[in-house]
């Protein structure tokens, strides 16, 4: 359920309007998927980089949501009329990485700037996942985010929970879930946004178990899943049994979930840590926690993986449209930047130094849940687990699994036959996506 | 009436420029992207188009033996059927209603017909903020009465809303077609049944309705074809064709898998498949079901 139709003809009011403007200045278009306070941001970020100088103007064009995004992007590729600069999604990273000749590597780029390009700054967990295998960095992380607990602290309170020990495991969620639910503290117990990246991709990395063959894809396209062992089977019914009398409620198969958990109905909420700022922005007494893990997985917690979105560089553009977008990318790395726009939007920040300042500055004693995603990321060295998941057709494979989800929190099949479905289908469309 | 007499230009030139621009339009919005589809479905294509394959029909082979495709097939039957039939029994009860109405039938007329100007995506929308689980206002009405509204998760109850938005959207078209059938039927006709003893419910089933026929033909077409295209919007903004795959039209699936799932090959087949559809419904309109239909 979206705002798709509406977005898509505002996106080309933008275009209309944008259009017009001044040609004296060289243009970069930027093409994001941003809603709400993240994209104020958007709008922020642009108009500074703007007015700190003159040659370059950096035009933010807003595509609908994630998937949205990239597709208008490619269809845009096709007629060849490709912006300078288009945010994909996590998913959305092995498509673009498969289509070598359309995109130019954003260390090539980096390089054409008046700074010289340095990998080190960077965080390593979020550039190794939008690397090429050999290290080349492919795209610049722009908004990278972890699934973090959120919790309603006055539902907490009504329904006798300790409002300042959120529950660790998934047991505890369950048993907390129940006891607002039968206290009658709230509506519903739990909620959670994006089933396949919280509860698959990342149950898989957090908990130390396969998502798939050949390091869940990180080191090949050749993937056969396996989120139909045990573990996921067990999780997975847990959770269609606790949707039965509505203690888990579902709310769709991206952020739909969000207005369930902002308005009160619902007391315990799994989401991305980018989501903090409309739940800042709600006013509601809330509290936050790392992902829950489960406790039979040995190892766990191990680490989540980075989620949200990297900016991608299309290929055939001219020089001086590169080094626009360099000075651009240049002025996104910028500690101050990186730092406000990591306090103030609830994403990672993509450098180092970004991370010490704001650790330096006091911001993490005062809140501490912006912290939470570095610590669930960088706490462990990743295992071949954990690097996070990467699909030639990840999108689609994630529909897959969102519908077997649906049939089967709707009673119509088991958690065992959902995943195995999913992992059948799954495994079928990874291998026509591959070209076998 | 005027059937023999055929109007001829003396000017040989002067037809085809009349024609032309209409020519234009139909070539740049049907022809060239329907050769388009038709070039795009024996290819097979990674989404950015760098590299292409001929595969002859292997596109089609695979969409027919997908169970899928099956499903989407058998959800866009009962879909269409049910919002055709839905907004036009709706609408020939209203249309017979507002016939009766003595004072004001123009202000009921215009406040029928408004829903129409609304685009699908709009209707959708309207539908969803009523009827969404977690934020309509009668979604909540109907859960505080102790029902499980929830579209998300049933299958059924997201069809029906669907169809509920579809057919809302389409009474008013239906509506005005209906007024203007029944403003045709001679009042004499049914006065003079009135005067037999002919009851209500009896004049409207032997008179008016059979008299209706070209009408009621005319718009199953348009419902039909309405059902089958130009609900996209709807299901888009409702549903996503979920859940699980319960809501998932031809149409839908045609996007779903060119656009989200960027399989273009298979899309364009399955497009495809939809023209070869249309075409045949068309042919049975003109050629069989026209002739049969009593044009008063």
């Amino acid at each position: 359920m979206t705002f798709r139709g509406t977005s898509l003809s505002l996106a080309f009011g933008f275009i209309l309007a944008s259009s017009t403007s001044s040609f004296a200045v060289t243009e970069i278009s930027w093409w994001h998927a941003m809603t709400g306070a993240n994209n104020e941001v958007v709008e922020t970020l642009s108009k500074e980089f703007n007015e700190s100088q003159s040659e370059y103007k950096v035009v933010p064009v807003f595509k609908g949501t994630y998937p949205e995004t990239l597709n208008a992007g490619i269809a845009a590729f096709r007629a060849k009329q490709a912006p300078h600069i288009m945010q994909v999604f996590d998913a959305g990273t092995g498509v673009m990485m498969g289509a070598e000749g359309a995109i130019k590597p954003v260390a090539d780029i980096l390089s054409m700037g008046d700074t010289k390009f340095d990998k080190s700054l960077y965080l390593p967990g979020i550039v190794a996942y939008y690397s090429k295998p050999d290290g080349t960095m492919l795209s610049f992380p722009y908004n990278s985010s972890s699934p973090i607990l959120y919790y309603n602290k006055d539902i907490f309170k009504k329904a006798g929970l300790d409002e300042n020990n959120p529950p660790k495991t998934w047991p505890e969620v369950w048993e907390a879930a129940k006891k607002i639910k039968t206290s009658g503290a709230a509506k519903c117990g739990y909620t959670s946004t994006w089933l396949t990246w919280i509860h698959t991709e990342n149950f898989a990395a957090w908990n130390n178990i396969s998502y798939g063959t050949n390091e869940n894809g990180i080191a090949g396209t050749d993937v056969e899943l396996k989120i139909n062992a045990p573990l996921y089977v067990k999780h997975f019914q847990e959770l269609a049994d606790l949707a039965k009398d509505g203690t888990f409620r579902y709310g769709g198969r991206t952020s739909e979930a969000k207005p369930l958990f902002l308005s009160g109905e619902c007391g315990i909420f799994t989401e991305s840590s980018g989501g903090l700022g409309d739940v800042v922005k709600s006013g509601m007494n809330y509290g936050t926690g790392q992902l829950p893990y489960d406790p039979e997985a040995k190892g766990a917690p191990q680490n989540t993986t980075p989620g949200g979105a990297s900016l991608w560089v299309f290929a055939g553009k001219s020089d001086a449209e590169y080094k626009g977008v360099a000075a651009f990318f240049t002025f996104l790395s910028r500690t101050d930047i990186q730092a406000r726009l990591h306090q103030v939007s609830g994403y990672l920040p993509v450098t180092l130094a970004a991370y010490e300042e704001t650790k330096k500055s006091g911001f993490y004693d005062k809140n501490p849940a912006r912290e939470i995603p570095i610590k669930q990321m960088m706490g462990k060295a990743p295992t071949e687990n954990s690097k996070g998941v990467r699909l030639p057709n990840l999108p689609q494979v994630r529909d897959i699994e969102n519908e077997e989800f649906e049939n089967m929190l709707s009673g119509k099949q088991t958690a065992q036959q959902a995943l195995d479905n999913a992992v059948k289908r799954g495994n079928a469309a990874i291998k026509q996506a591959n070209g076998q | 009436m005027a059937s023999s007499t055929h109007v001829t230009f003396p000017n040989k030139f002067l037809p085809y420029l009349l024609l032309a621009p209409q020519l234009a339009i139909t070539i740049v919005f049907f022809y060239w992207p329907a050769s388009q589809a038709i070039r795009q479905s024996v290819l097979r294509e990674d989404p950015f188009g760098l590299s292409t394959q001929f595969v002859g029909l292997g596109n089609f082979k695979r969409i027919l033996s997908d169970p899928n495709y099956l499903n989407s097939l058998q959800v866009t039957v009962v879909f269409s059927i049910a919002t055709a039939v839905i907004a036009m029994g709706f609408a020939l009860l209203f249309a017979v209603m507002a016939d009766k109405v003595v004072r004001g039938k123009g202000i009921y007329r215009t406040l029928m017909i408004w829903p129409y100007a609304v685009a699908p995506a709009i209707a959708g929308m309207l539908w969803l903020f009523l009827f969404n689980p977690s934020m309509g206002t009668f979604a909540y009405m109907i859960r505080s009465a102790g029902y499980n509204w929830d579209p998300l998760l049933n299958s059924n109850q997201a069809m029906l809303l669907v169809v509920a938005a579809a057919a809302w959207k389409q009474i008013s078209y239906n509506f005005l077609f209906f007024v203007a059938g029944l403003q045709s039927i001679p009042k004499s006709l049914i006065e003079a049944a009135a005067i037999d003893g002919a009851g209500e419910t009896k004049r409207f089933w032997t008179i008016i309705f059979p008299l209706l026929a070209p009408t009621t033909f005319f718009l199953l077409v348009v419902n039909t074809v309405y059902a089958f295209f130009d609900t996209f919007g709807i299901i888009h903004a409702v549903t996503g064709g979920g859940p699980g795959k319960a809501t998932e039209t031809l149409v839908y699936k045609v996007y779903n898998d060119g656009f989200v799932n960027l399989i273009l090959g298979d899309s364009a087949a399955q497009s495809v498949i939809l023209m070869v559809i249309v075409i045949g419904l068309t042919a049975i309109q003109f050629r069989y079901v026209e002739r049969k239909v009593h044009y008063g």
